[in-house]
């Protein structure tokens, strides 16, 4: 029986279905749209300075910084928890202050602490929630939706009976309760267990297919770099990057190209030293780094060499760099006026 | 309005009660109990008349605002204040409600626990003394204003306190003692003139007395002096919460 390959996956076919669903939307095609950002606390420590960003309907939009960087502040902003010192925030076309009720209403925030009331059941805690942006009692779409983060066994039960990964459930049963349009997902997955997180990552590609805007922040870089179209890294109250991610991979991403020699090597071949190859492990291995984007010549170059020079090669392997290094190496830079 | 807010506020404040029941109605009505033992049977018993009624009828009104005020205060502190400790608050800041909603639903919900408490301890009141109330109109009137000035005071206190022991400050430390010394044990004309002049300067004195003047049409001041001081309290205690609402005072950052 003849077997056929699998088609290739493109990189936007993840995204189809949200492509499609937003084809047929009337929304506005940006749904948060920060400018001129700037938030000052009471006593002078100044959490953002001039932000400014879009994100675009239908998107997951990962945003990316090391601790106190202003990513929470950020969000609670948008949301209306904290206040801003200067600039303007909109979302959906309204203003969050003129039009907070417009806003608001289209926002689902899942927080970073487990924060909850002790006493309350799940159930009442889900439709206090829900009453509160303004939606009418709907114990249908609510039993859905705590059936879908396997919380409806644990409807009846209070808070403080439920564990840490059960807590950050119902966290985000509450965020979803009103039928958000955008949802942000503050380190929605932090301190919870496998099972969870790939459960939540289920959820969040299926609201993106019903058409909500995902904004997500996480220590798990690998989790930007599986769920996020785009990244957004902020450093000291800096927006210093905002890029697709696929493009932000390849233009700061690099490869590695290794090489392990039938035999080792007692010195390196000039032609190899040229192109910048390095001789290790005593000779029996050849590693060459390249830039991901447009490196191929570069590999071409040093295939070519290795076979002038004789050599046997007994193995070949290639390592791209994750998000994760590119994440270490874009905070890990001073600010200009640091340098 | 964002009447589906408020009402989610209200329901969630209720059913908190519901939880609490032995701590925030069993436990005044029974303080309240035995005050009427102690002071209205056992003391009162001793003494003559005041304001032309039986000791025992003379403390009711008193006795039942006494416990109306620090209820209101406490119930509505606790309901802001538990959600501030507790981080769900965010929920309530990030809802597409005002201020004057999200003040509706917790003070509605504070002002009905204590108007019910009210009415049980005047109920329960009846079984010690024969009560007799002369302007039930105006002694509704009085009750519902109390129940709303004093669970805004409490929505106040609940975002100005910053732990456990300030939540319990204002009622125990500022209620209590005005309530006592307000007229609640005794008519202010059985003080030395002096201390007459000093009570006057004790708004909860006009609370009590223009509650007791609808029980037995009798009472400290005037019944027009009492609902001006109500005005005041409920006027105050309004502009308060709109400058908190306004700066964010506790709330935001």
């Amino acid at each position: 029986m003849r077997r056929e390959c699998p088609p290739v996956r493109r990189e936007r076919d993840a995204i189809s279905d949200a492509d499609e669903a937003a084809a047929a939307d009337t929304r506005p095609p940006v749904m948060v749209d920060v400018q001129g950002l700037r938030k000052q606390y009471h006593g002078g420590f100044l959490a953002l300075r001039d932000v400014s960003l879009r994100i675009r309907r239908g998107e997951i939009f990962g945003l990316l910084g090391p601790n106190g960087a202003g990513k929470t502040t950020l969000i609670h902003i948008i949301c209306g928890i904290v206040t801003l010192s200067a600039g303007t925030v909109r979302v959906a076309g309204y203003d969050i202050h003129r039009q907070y009720r417009e806003t608001r209403r289209r926002i689902g925030l899942v927080p970073q602490e487990l924060t909850n009331e002790a006493f309350e059941t799940v159930w009442t805690t889900l439709t206090y929630s829900r009453g509160l942006f303004g939606k009418a009692a709907d114990p249908v779409y609510l039993e859905r939706l705590l059936k879908d983060l396997s919380l409806w066994d644990k409807r009846h039960s209070p808070m403080m009976q439920l564990s840490g990964g059960m807590k950050r459930r119902v966290l985000i049963a509450k965020a979803l309760s009103h039928e958000p349009e955008i949802l942000f997902l503050d380190e929605p997955t932090a301190g919870v267990d496998v099972d969870l997180r790939r459960d939540m990552w289920k959820l969040v590609r299926g609201l993106r297919r019903r058409g909500v805007t995902i904004i997500l922040t996480t220590h798990y870089i690998e989790e930007a770099e599986e769920m996020a179209d785009r990244i957004g890294v902020i450093r000291d109250g800096e927006l210093i990057l905002v890029q697709d991610k696929h493009e932000l991979m390849r233009s700061l991403g690099s490869k590695v190209v290794t090489l392990e020699l039938a035999q080792p090597l007692a010195h390196l071949p000039e032609a190899l030293a040229r192109l910048g190859v390095e001789c290790e492990q005593g000779g029996r291995t050849l590693r060459y780094r390249y830039s991901a984007e447009g490196g191929e010549a570069g590999v071409d170059a040093v295939l070519r060499a290795v076979q002038q020079a004789g050599l046997t090669v007994h193995d070949l392997h290639t390592r791209e760099s994750s998000l994760e290094q590119i994440f270490v190496r874009l905070v890990g830079e001073q600010p200009e006026e640091a340098q | 309005m964002n009447w589906h807010g408020i009402a989610a506020i209200y329901r969630y404040e209720m059913e908190r009660t519901r939880r609490t029941l032995l701590q925030g109605i069993v436990s005044p009505v029974i303080i309240t109990c035995l005050y009427f033992i102690v002071f209205g049977a056992a003391i009162g018993s001793r003494i003559d008349e005041v304001q032309g009624v039986s000791y025992g009828a003379f403390l009711v009104p008193g006795l039942t605002m006494f416990m109306v005020l620090t209820q209101s205060v406490s119930y509505a502190s606790f309901g802001i204040y538990f959600k501030r400790f507790t981080g769900t608050i965010y929920e309530l800041l990030s809802a597409p409600m005002s201020a004057i909603e999200i003040v509706i639903g917790h003070v509605g919900a504070a002002a009905s626990k204590s108007f019910v408490l009210g009415c049980i301890i005047l109920a329960t009141a009846g079984v010690f003394v024969p009560l007799e109330i002369q302007h039930p109109g105006w002694m509704l009137l009085f009750l519902v204003l109390t129940c709303i000035t004093f669970s805004l005071l409490g929505f106040i206190i609940g975002i100005w306190a910053d732990g456990f022991d300030k939540l319990q400050f204002v009622p125990l430390l500022v209620i209590t003692p005005l309530v006592f010394l307000g007229g609640t044990f005794y008519a202010i004309d059985m003080l030395p003139p002096f201390w007459q002049t000093v009570t006057l300067f004790n708004p909860v004195l006009y609370l009590i007395s223009g509650f007791r003047w609808s029980f037995y049409g009798t009472g400290d001041v005037s019944l027009w002096a009492s609902l001006g001081m109500i005005a005041v309290f409920l006027g105050l205690a309004l502009v308060l919460i709109s400058w908190i609402f306004h700066t964010g005072y506790r709330l935001k950052d």
